[in-house]
């Protein structure tokens, strides 16, 4: 069944009142909320307990190693097994020609997992989100500041947590439904 | 500790007075409000006309072959190479922009980062053109590839021109991820703030439900910046592999160890040039003078001024190298170049990229607009010079006189080329009309307001 209510929606003018509103959140106890801003604040993040740099980073490392060892041993297994070539009398496998397209496929790879790897971590696509559902949010891409508490935080309460946003003087405090 | 003078108020990289909503609703509307002009409709006519002849010229090309291009033994390499080296090289200025200037932390790269890289894109595209059709049947290009075939052939991974179709593709590729990564954003904010429900179709497909949650935000500065630090060195590989081509052979002027920083160099010079060229005409037709500003301009005189010099440094080494090595057919080569049949192009190719630029060396000049429009046309014109002179006169006279020739250019090498240009400025149009042409959500950034410190209260 789906809940009749994804979370209250408090909207802020300045960025200054964001970070501040979501610090007095997370002291106030509530941890299941997001906020929602028209370019990154690094202070934001920090204010709602959000630190370091994730996971991302480990998953480009992986894919610049696959790519770049992907690479070499395609040029091995081709170079030296498949269809070895005299050019020049160089060695069959002569690694030093192999660098640059080691490179390339390393770059390639990372440049895919971090981009990719964006994407699978943030959930993008995401066709449906219940933020869209309250006309306001359209200013979160140009000049407004949001944040959201969600319901299934255990100290959400329809009328406290109202009254909680409402004392950030917020512009407005709206309901999200699912 | 001495006092320093205060220094002279220095010209901003945006003009004061605007707020979050101002720069996002003046940029948006260029795409979304703005009626589309007339001065846009003819210059996207001209271009797509210019484009035809591109078109008309690969038709003619894959029914009668290469042997509408002007090469042949002994010079192999012409137009094609020229122009692949030319576009591939005004690219890189883009990312030089976008990657390099990030990681240095210089935010006036913000306004001109966007349309930057969609030139990239855009030149990189005209340059594969050139190498797929010099193979004669570009329908078969992909033999190119590493893929199991039932002929059991693989490519010939010791050679740079296999490099160059790993080097080139990896670089297209990830270009053209950087730009679409840099977008979302901005593809969020044309979705919500667009009247028309088809462009909001659209742009919602391809913002992909960007909503600029605090957790999305942190994952995609991380990828962003990562993704800068891997272009960083990638575009610098690119011209190295591309100039590879060409050192790794042992034509004399070709075998150098001079040629990867010098092709960089030479790279980044032609493409500072192409974004000046751009940047002067937009922000004048668009009225972006606030975001675009004449420190804007005055940096990137600078970066050419500087990239100049190393050119110029590259030149002195190529005529260093051919009397110090000794070697007869290097001494030959130079001698050649500046009194043999192609001196006067090596000559024009001197006065466009070493001595022109040295006007920026006056702070007169390089906040003088018009001034730089025309040093950049003339590095431009310069730099296709360079290459010209690079490909054409090592080849028509090498090791030995019975097998000299001339190379002539035939009006399919230049239509082909000039319709490229058509090409690049028909993408370049439709990129203005339909995506914002400054990277909004990073100008928003740029404002006072946007930098809030840890334990800032508000009131």
């Amino acid at each position: 069944m789906r809940p009749e209510l994804h979370g209250l929606l408090a909207e802020f003018a300045e960025p200054r009142e964001i970070v501040a509103a979501a610090r007095r959140a997370r002291e106030a106890g509530y941890r299941e909320m997001d906020a929602y801003t028209p370019f990154p604040i690094e202070a934001l993040a920090e204010a709602m307990g959000r630190h370091g740099r994730g996971r991302l980073p480990k998953i480009v490392l992986a894919g610049g190693i696959l790519g770049g060892l992907g690479g070499y041993l395609l040029q091995y297994w081709t170079s030296v097994h498949v269809y070895p070539m005299n050019i020049g009398g160089k060695p069959i496998h002569s690694w030093p020609a192999f660098v640059p397209v080691t490179f390339e496929t390393t770059v390639l790879c990372a440049a895919f997992a971090a981009v990719l790897g964006m994407m699978a971590l943030n959930g993008l696509p995401q066709p449906y989100h219940p933020v869209f559902n309250v006309p306001q949010f359209g200013m979160a891409s140009r000049n407004r500041f949001f944040l959201c508490i969600e319901t299934t935080d255990p100290k959400f309460d329809r009328k406290a947590t109202r009254d909680f946003l409402e004392s950030l003087r917020p512009i407005g405090v709206y309901d999200v439904e699912p | 500790m001495a006092s320093i003078e205060p220094r002279p108020q220095k010209p901003v990289i945006l003009q004061p007075g605007h707020t979050f909503a101002s720069i996002t609703d003046k940029i948006s509307s260029i795409v979304l409000t703005q009626k589309t002009s007339l001065g846009w409709l003819l210059g996207f006519a001209f271009s797509f006309s210019i484009l035809m002849v591109m078109l008309g010229t690969i038709g003619y090309l894959v029914t009668k072959g290469v042997g509408v291009f002007g090469v042949n033994v002994p010079v192999g390499w012409g137009f094609d190479i020229i122009n692949f080296v030319w576009w591939i090289g005004i690219g890189h200025a883009g990312t030089l922009i976008s990657a390099i200037l990030l990681l240095l932390n210089q935010p006036w790269r913000q306004s001109i980062n966007r349309f930057a890289e969609a030139m990239t894109l855009f030149a990189v595209a005209c340059a594969g053109l050139f190498p797929l059709l010099h193979t004669g049947r570009p329908w078969l290009a992909y033999w190119l590839l590493p893929y199991p075939n039932t002929m059991g052939l693989w490519p010939q991974f010791k050679s740079p021109l296999i490099w160059d179709v790993f080097a080139v593709s990896t670089y297209a590729t990830v270009s053209a991820m950087f730009w679409f990564v840099g977008l979302i954003p901005d593809l969020a904010t044309l979705r919500d703030r667009t009247e028309s429900p088809v462009a909001r179709r659209i742009y919602g497909i391809l913002a992909m439900g960007w909503r600029g949650s605090v957790a999305h935000w942190q994952r995609y500065e991380t990828a962003y910046l990562l993704l800068a630090g891997l272009s960083t060195p990638l575009v610098l590989s690119v011209h190295t592999v591309v100039s590879f081509d060409f050192a790794i052979g042992i034509i004399p002027g070709w075998h150098a160890t001079v040629f990867p920083p010098y092709f960089v160099a030479g790279a980044i010079y032609a493409g500072f040039a192409m974004v000046l060229l751009l940047a002067i005409p937009l922000r004048a037709a668009y009225g972006l003078r606030d975001f675009i500003t004449t420190r804007h301009l005055e940096n990137m005189a600078k970066v050419l001024l500087a990239t100049g010099l190393i050119v110029v440094y590259g030149y002195f080494c190529e005529t260093f190298y051919a009397w110090y090595s000794g070697n007869p057919y290097e001494k030959f080569m130079m001698v050649n170049r500046t009194t043999g049949p192609y001196a006067p192009l090596y000559w024009a190719l001197i006065v466009c990229n070493a001595l022109a630029p040295q006007v920026l060396w006056l702070k007169k000049a390089r906040s003088h607009v018009p001034t730089l429009f025309v040093v950049s046309i003339v590095v431009s014109i310069g730099m296709w010079l360079e290459r010209f002179i690079i490909v054409v006169t090592s080849l028509h006279r090498d090791f030995l006189p019975s097998s000299w020739g001339m190379y002539k250019p035939t009006i399919f090498d230049w239509s082909l080329f000039v319709g490229t240009i058509g090409l690049f400025l028909s993408l370049l149009f439709l990129f203005i009309r339909f995506l914002p042409m400054i990277s909004i959500f990073e100008m928003r950034t740029i404002l006072p307001e946007a930098r809030v410190k840890e334990g800032d209260h508000a009131a």
